[in-house]
């Protein structure tokens, strides 16, 4: 080993040494770097051929990276199998041991050698390890001669093994990423061929790892139509809600469905989510989720669904029509009993039951009357059978076997008949007559009473109508009468006083002594009889007033004329009574009185007989006449006050009533026809005025007239 | 008697004799020339012979009413001038306005006492103007001069 170290001076050696550590630092590839340190070994320490043996990580095997001063390419292709235990070479390789073959030169020589590119040449078998610790080979170097190796030598084969430790290392690492890489790849392959949309979702739901068709659902570029965009909005929204954590703690990993919009058309698409948590040390916690298009399973569900309701409902309403039909017989109250073509009963109904069916524990006269009841019903449904008849109505007497009482029924039978003309049945049904001809009898009773009532409202209203024409005709007799009363008493008054008038005219006459002188005695009697003519004339003219009066044939002549003259003129016509009594008559009449405008002549009449009553009740004491002006009701009021007898205020009334004189006594002590206070206040009335008395028993009366100032024409 | 010129002449028209002489009676009495007449086809004959100064006039009258009378008394121009004082026992609505309308000078409704009467009669001619009462006698004295 020491014969080509010599051949080198000790600087040349170490400027060798650091040309091949720059080497070393400055390349990467493991052939590069073993070619040069092969070459840097021949040159330097003298040593070649030579050849590099590595064993690749995971092979079974030493594949050459690098030879020197070997011929052909053989020696670039030389491998050795570390499965031949039988080879020198792996013996060596294995037990990390430094070895040496002797060169061959007989047949059995060459056997004990391995086969390699250095044939029958001596060669050293060096291990290359990968560090001092780590003692495992991972190559040989083969170097060929016979000689012993230099020192240098331990070296280099140190620096070199640690090189390609390190290139191998870094090759490893590489390959790693790069199959890494490639199955990263795969993966995506594979899932993007999966047409269901698989994602991978973080713990917020934000999608990390999507395959093609999850993407075509939950995410669009901006260029992409408004739709598009907002259908995978949508789209998102929906899945985030149902992968939230609450979701799937809720539902476990149970698979839930989820309804989506198809980002394509907007069309509805249902997918089953089957969803599971991933938990990841390294990237933490995911949701991986798988969407199983169910859409076209789902609407043929549906359809099947659908067809079962469909089906279903039919069914409930063909149950609900039978139910109805059964309901609607059960709940007629009315017996109803349908007999086929033979008579036989075939079905019937509850109240038919009761009528036509024995019940358990029947007494005796029950079973009776149910049997009677039948046969009175066969023999109504056998003349049914027999008769051409299609309807069928006709009274029977049943009994009601509860009560033992009469039921009378009104039948009312169809006859059912099929599309052939064949007789099926005969509905028949039983209408209790009880009610209806108790509501008949009320009816009838109900009809007489109002009859009657209406024969007495009528005689009532005849009755009536008859009076109200007798009272029509009592009352125009009446009118007539009344109208005859007045005209005959105005006629009779006339008639009166055509004789009276001579009388008195003769008696005044022969007083005067137009006929001589009369004798005392004969005057005496002679003023009797002018006296009493006087007062039958006083009378006769009352009278006439008031039948003038209600003949409404009393006329007014209105004048203008002065209160003062006229109250003078009364007391003048009264002079010679005023002069009897001897009681003071005071008149009162303001200055400024003005002028009436009314019927002169009524006037006076009124104060005249105001003036002559007061005279007649007052036997001492005053007499007042007034006058007094009431500017703001344009009234005058004409006062008579008295200190005579006076009247009870419960008569005041009635003094001015026809006829009336309070005392009603035959022999009584005032003369009068007691008409005077009548007519006085029919006057009044007459000339829109009124006359009204305040009186005191034993203190006196005052009568007071009031008259409009201006009275109408 | 007196003589014509000095007592007033009266025409009492009365269809009940009673009342009408009973009038004339007084009138005489009271110193008055009276005429009667029982109807009013008489009136309008003594009125046109007896020439009166003044004519009392009951307004229901047999043959021709009062009032008829009375209406013909003034149309003439003969009888125009003389005074007629009505006399009615019917003192209802309209008789009055009736009277003065057909001319009447002054209305007496009956009963009346006779001396009311001579009253009311020697009234209505002191109211007679002077002229009146000179055609009137002029009149009467031609008349009773012829």
């Amino acid at each position: 080993m020491g014969q080509t170290a010599a051949a080198l001076g000790d600087d040349e050696l170490l400027a060798a040494k650091v040309r091949l550590l720059e080497a070393f630092v400055s390349r990467s590839d493991i052939t590069d770097c073993t070619q040069y340190a092969l070459q840097w070994l021949a040159e330097v320490l003298g040593l070649s051929p030579s050849l590099c043996l590595l064993r690749p990580e995971g092979e079974e095997a030493l594949f050459t990276v690098g030879a020197h001063g070997l011929p052909g390419t053989s020696a670039s292709r030389f491998i050795a199998s570390l499965e031949d235990w039988s080879n020198p070479l792996v013996t060596a390789f294995s037990n990390r041991e430094h070895a040496f073959f002797r060169s061959a030169h007989t047949a059995a020589e060459r056997k004990r050698r391995p086969s390699t590119p250095f044939e029958d040449s001596a060669f050293h078998a060096v291990p290359l390890l990968a560090t001092e610790l780590n003692h495992d080979a991972f190559g040989l170097l083969l170097i060929g001669g016979g000689g012993a190796l230099p020192s240098e030598l331990r070296w280099f084969t140190a620096l070199f093994a640690q090189k390609l430790a390190q290139v191998l290392r870094q090759q490893a690492l590489m390959e790693g990423d790069r199959k890494q890489g490639r199955e990263r790849s795969l993966l995506y392959n594979i899932i993007n061929a999966v047409t269901d949309p698989i994602l991978l979702t973080d713990t917020e739901g934000r999608l990390l790892i999507a395959n093609q068709r999850a993407l075509t659902l939950f995410t669009a570029s901006e260029e992409e139509s408004e739709g598009r965009r907002g259908a995978v909005r949508m789209n998102n929204m929906l899945l985030s809600s149902a992968l939230s954590s609450k979701a799937i703690e809720e539902t476990g990993a149970a698979r839930r469905e989820l309804l989506l919009v198809n980002p394509a058309d907007g069309s509805d698409l249902v997918f089953e989510l089957l969803s599971a948590i991933t938990d990841d040390p390294r990237q933490g916690s995911g949701v991986v989720s798988i969407l199983r298009n169910v859409t076209d399973l789902r609407r043929a569900s549906e359809e099947i669904e659908e067809n079962y309701r469909r089906l279903r409902i039919a069914e409930v309403q063909a149950r609900a029509e039978s139910d109805r039909l059964n309901l609607i017989i059960d709940s007629v109250a009315d017996p109803i009993v349908v007999t086929d073509a033979s008579g036989a009963t075939s079905l019937m109904n509850e109240p038919a039951e009761r009528l036509f069916t024995v019940p358990v524990r029947a007494s005796a006269p029950e079973q009776r009357w149910v049997q009677a009841n039948d046969a009175h019903f066969s023999s109504f449904i056998a003349g049914m059978l027999v008769s051409a008849d299609q309807r069928r109505v006709g009274e029977i007497a049943l009994i009601d076997p509860k009560l033992g009482e009469p039921l009378p029924v009104e039948a009312i039978a169809g006859k059912i008949v099929s599309d052939h003309g064949e007789l099926t049945a005969v509905v028949t049904i039983l209408h209790d007559r009880r009610e209806a001809i108790e509501k008949g009898k009320l009816y009838e009773q109900l009809k007489e009473a109002s009859d009657e009532l209406e024969r007495r409202i009528q005689a009532a209203t005849s009755d009536i109508a008859h009076q109200n024409e007798l009272l029509r005709r009592q009352a125009i007799e009446l009118e007539q009468a009344s109208a005859l009363k007045s005209q005959f008493l105005a006629n009779m008054s006339h008639e009166f006083r055509t004789p009276l008038n001579a009388m008195l005219g003769y008696t005044s006459m022969l007083l005067q002594g137009v006929a001589g002188p009369l004798e005392s005695s004969a005057k005496r009697h002679l003023s009797r009889v002018e006296s009493n003519g006087r007062h039958l004339l006083t009378i006769i003219n009352e009278i006439l007033d008031i039948s003038r009066i209600e003949a409404g044939r009393m006329p007014l002549q209105v004048s203008r004329f002065d209160v003062p003259e006229l109250v003078a003129e009364v007391r003048s016509e009264l002079e010679p009574i005023i002069l009897r009594s001897k009681l003071a008559i005071t008149v009162h009449l303001p200055k400024d009185l003005p002028q009436l405008v009314s019927d002169r002549q009524k006037v006076k009449q009124i104060l005249l007989n105001l003036l002559s009553n007061a005279l007649k009740f007052t036997h001492q004491g005053r007499i007042t006449v007034s006058a007094a002006r009431n500017a703001r009701e344009h009234t005058m009021s004409l006062s008579v006050a008295d200190t005579g007898i006076g009247i009870a205020p419960s008569d005041q009334g009635k003094i001015f009533e026809d006829f009336r004189q309070l005392d009603n006594s035959p022999t009584r002590a005032y003369g009068g026809t007691g008409l005077g206070l009548s007519i006085c206040r029919r006057l009044a009335q007459m000339l829109d005025g009124s006359i009204s008395v305040h009186s005191q028993v034993g203190k006196g009366s005052m009568f007071t007239l009031v008259l409009p100032i201006r009275g109408r024409k | 008697m007196k003589a014509k010129g000095e007592r007033p002449r009266v025409l009492v028209v009365d269809d009940y004799p009673d009342a009408r002489e009973m009038y004339a009676e007084y009138l005489q009495y009271s110193g008055f020339d009276v005429i009667e007449a029982g109807n009013g086809i008489e009136a309008l004959e003594r009125a046109a012979d007896s020439a009166p100064d003044i004519i009392l006039m009951d307004l229901s009258l047999p043959v021709m009413d009062g009032w008829e009378a009375t209406r013909r008394l003034k149309a003439d121009k003969a009888t125009a001038d003389i005074p007629i004082v009505a006399l009615t026992g019917h003192a209802l609505a309209g008789i009055l306005e009736g009277a003065k309308n057909a001319g009447c000078d002054a209305f007496i409704t009956k009963p009346c006492l006779p001396e009311d009467l001579v009253k009311e009669i020697q009234k209505v001619l002191s109211a007679t103007t002077p002229s009146a009462t000179r055609t009137r006698r002029s009149g009467k004295y031609a008349k009773t001069n012829g």
